[in-house]
């Protein structure tokens, strides 16, 4: 069902891509290893991980970014900017799965030993930089896109957030410079689903036009049903394409704590930890 | 050896834009920061220049993500908003992502202490050494003089990893008029003398020698330490340097007792069991608003020479005699 292609369009890089009808399957065997995860690892932020499973899942598996396992940080690769830590855990399978490192890891996730922590370090072959600390990854993306830009390559920044990170200033600065610098490898991936620790970000402080702030600073935004991954799929695939002398945005709506009743869309869904019975329940019922 | 005194910066600027033309691999970053070099720079490598605006947590951010592309960056602004206005992305995607991911990056703070005279408690700046010292895997170097600053440029520019260089703003008299120090010690022993040793960095070195030049007048001799690198100095060497004097006297442009170089003394002098007792000059109290010249400023705040010379002649009446010190040897 899966396969592993070289494509010849990216200069020999390595570059996994699989059929698309099984895109879906993937996510769905994401988002159940994610909670397994989350079950013998309860310090893990699952509801915020659950979120943009789907996100991953089209630039990791629908041959969106150009990367190689075996060689994390071979200057060929496409630049994926995890800037929403803690909520990315469900990246832990998708790089086990990839070959980033083995599987077996898996059982260490926040134990001693191990690699894998509560929220994910630069140390994890993978991950580019320091992402606990939330409004980093944009401005730190738009560095390595401008240095892209100069070195003359012609790879791809993605920065993934979450839509609460985007209270953090920063990124505004951010923003800004990125348009102004016409940075059109860069992309910004928002994981919006509206909720961050306390409540909903709209209630805190309200991000209810997320598009037109964007694209009043000077962004190509697009919106998306963040948990339709052929469609995620497709806009990153246009997105990726456009070369228009603008940094490109997609908004992918999704929900916080998606596919676990009690947990989606709860207002405290960030600091609600399921008890292991409730995500075997809800595994059984979710079963292949 | 250059006879005429410049800003610093500038002769940090000027070695940067020579450098630009043979190493395609320097980027030069500001935040709305300028001077007459940089605009040579602008001019010269439009590509590898970049004004980020009033914005100096993109400063860092964009230095960060250049520097993981294997650019050698300079980022440039004001000493205090290029330490304080985003210690926290100093923190993240410099200190601690260099632990993982190789980087080149050296933060150029230009108005150290009061240098900014007439412009108050914002543009001053008396707390980044303190802030600075309490993050691993940065050097700081505070240079005295433009001949110093302009050598210190290949230490940055080949040292791999992370530097903070503090400049003064205004134009400082040349120490080093004959031969550059010794940058891999990282301090320099201006001159020795008997019973105190002055240690100053940045602007008090220039102060330390008004003040040892008057004492000398009154037939004490003091020694002067220039220390240049806070961070990375030659430690062995700097306690032979200081073993024979009774007392240290530190001298900074920044608040006193708050982890500055004199705790860094303390803490020197304490690990090393050295047989000796110290003094601090540093700036007292608080936030202050009053105008003056810089002279007139430091001493209101205990750190111009006429407070200097009373605070330090009152600290060597405190001091053992030599005799004394030999007897405490002896029992010891």
């Amino acid at each position: 069902m899966l396969r592993q292609t070289t494509n010849d369009e990216y200069q020999g890089h390595p570059m996994i891509s699989h059929e698309l009808s099984s895109l879906p399957e993937k996510a769905k065997w994401v988002w159940r290893e994610t909670l397994k995860v989350h079950r013998h690892a309860p310090e893990t932020r699952i509801a915020s991980s659950l979120s943009p499973i789907e996100i991953f899942v089209a630039l990791y598996y629908g041959g969106i970014l150009r990367f190689d396992p075996q060689n994390p940080r071979e200057e060929q690769r496409d630049r994926c900017i995890i800037s929403k830590g803690h909520g990315s855990i469900c990246m832990y399978p998708i790089l086990a799965d990839l070959g980033f490192f083995p599987a077996s890891e898996l059982d260490r996730v926040c134990k001693a030993g191990g690699f894998l922590g509560g929220i994910p370090d630069p140390i994890i072959p993978g991950y580019e930089t320091v992402n606990g600390s939330l409004g980093h990854g944009m401005g730190v993306g738009t560095g390595v896109a401008l240095g892209l830009k100069v070195k003359k390559s012609d790879r791809s920044v993605f920065v993934v957030t979450g839509d609460g990170e985007l209270h953090e200033g920063a990124n505004w600065e951010a923003f800004m410079f990125a348009s102004h610098h016409k940075l059109d490898n860069l992309h910004l991936i928002v994981d919006d689903n509206q909720i961050s620790m306390l409540g909903q970000t709209n209630n805190i402080v309200s991000h209810s036009s997320l598009t037109a702030r964007l694209q009043a600073f000077g962004w190509d935004c697009t919106e998306v049903d963040g948990h339709d991954v052929l469609a995620v799929r497709e806009a990153l695939l246009s997105m990726k394409a456009k070369s228009e002398g603008k940094p490109k945005a997609l908004l992918a709506r999704t929900k916080k704590g998606h596919g676990v009743p009690s947990l989606e869309g709860a207002d405290l869904a960030h600091i609600m930890n399921p008890k292991p019975e409730w995500i075997d329940t809800v595994l059984e019922a979710n079963n292949e | 050896m250059n006879n005429r005194p410049i800003a610093m910066r500038d002769a940090f600027l000027d070695r940067i834009c020579q450098t630009m033309a043979e190493d395609d691999r320097i980027f030069f970053v500001t935040a709305d920061f300028g001077s007459p070099v940089l605009d040579r720079i602008r001019a010269q490598f439009p590509d590898r220049f970049a004004n980020v605006g009033i914005a100096e947590q993109n400063l860092i951010n964009v230095s960060s993500g250049l520097a993981i592309e294997g650019f050698k960056v300079f980022s440039y602004a004001i000493a205090p908003f290029i330490t304080m206005r985003c210690y926290e992305q100093i923190r993240v995607n410099l200190a601690l992502l260099s632990e993982v991911r190789p980087m080149n990056v050296t933060l150029v703070g230009v108005g150290a202490g009061y240098s900014y005279v007439v412009s108050g408690p914002t543009h001053q700046c008396y707390e980044d050494l303190t802030i600075m010292r309490a993050l691993p895997n940065i050097a700081i170097y505070s240079p005295s003089d433009h001949v110093t600053t302009a050598a210190l440029f290949d230490q940055c520019l080949e040292n791999k990893g992370l530097k903070y260089l503090r400049l003064d703003a205004q134009v400082l008299p040349i120490v080093y008029d004959s031969a550059v120090p010794d940058l891999a010690r990282g301090f320099n022993v201006h001159r020795s003398g008997n019973d105190v040793c002055f240690v100053a960095t940045g602007y008090m070195l220039h102060t330390a020698m008004k003040v040892a030049d008057e004492l000398a007048a009154s037939g004490i001799n003091v020694g002067i330490i220039d220390l240049f690198d806070i961070s990375r100095f030659d430690a062995d060497k700097l306690q032979v340097a200081l073993a024979s004097y009774a007392g240290i006297v530190t001298m900074e442009e920044g608040f006193r007792g708050r982890g500055g170089i004199d705790s860094m003394m303390f803490e020197f002098i304490a690990r090393r069991g050295m047989n000796t007792r110290m003094f601090n000059i540093g700036v007292e109290g608080g936030y202050r608003f009053e105008l003056g010249t810089r002279i007139e400023l430091h001493e209101q705040v205990g750190i111009g020479p006429q407070a200097v010379i009373a605070s330090v002649t009152e600290f060597m009446r405190t001091l053992p005699t030599t005799a004394e010190r030999s007897m405490s040897y002896s029992n010891n």
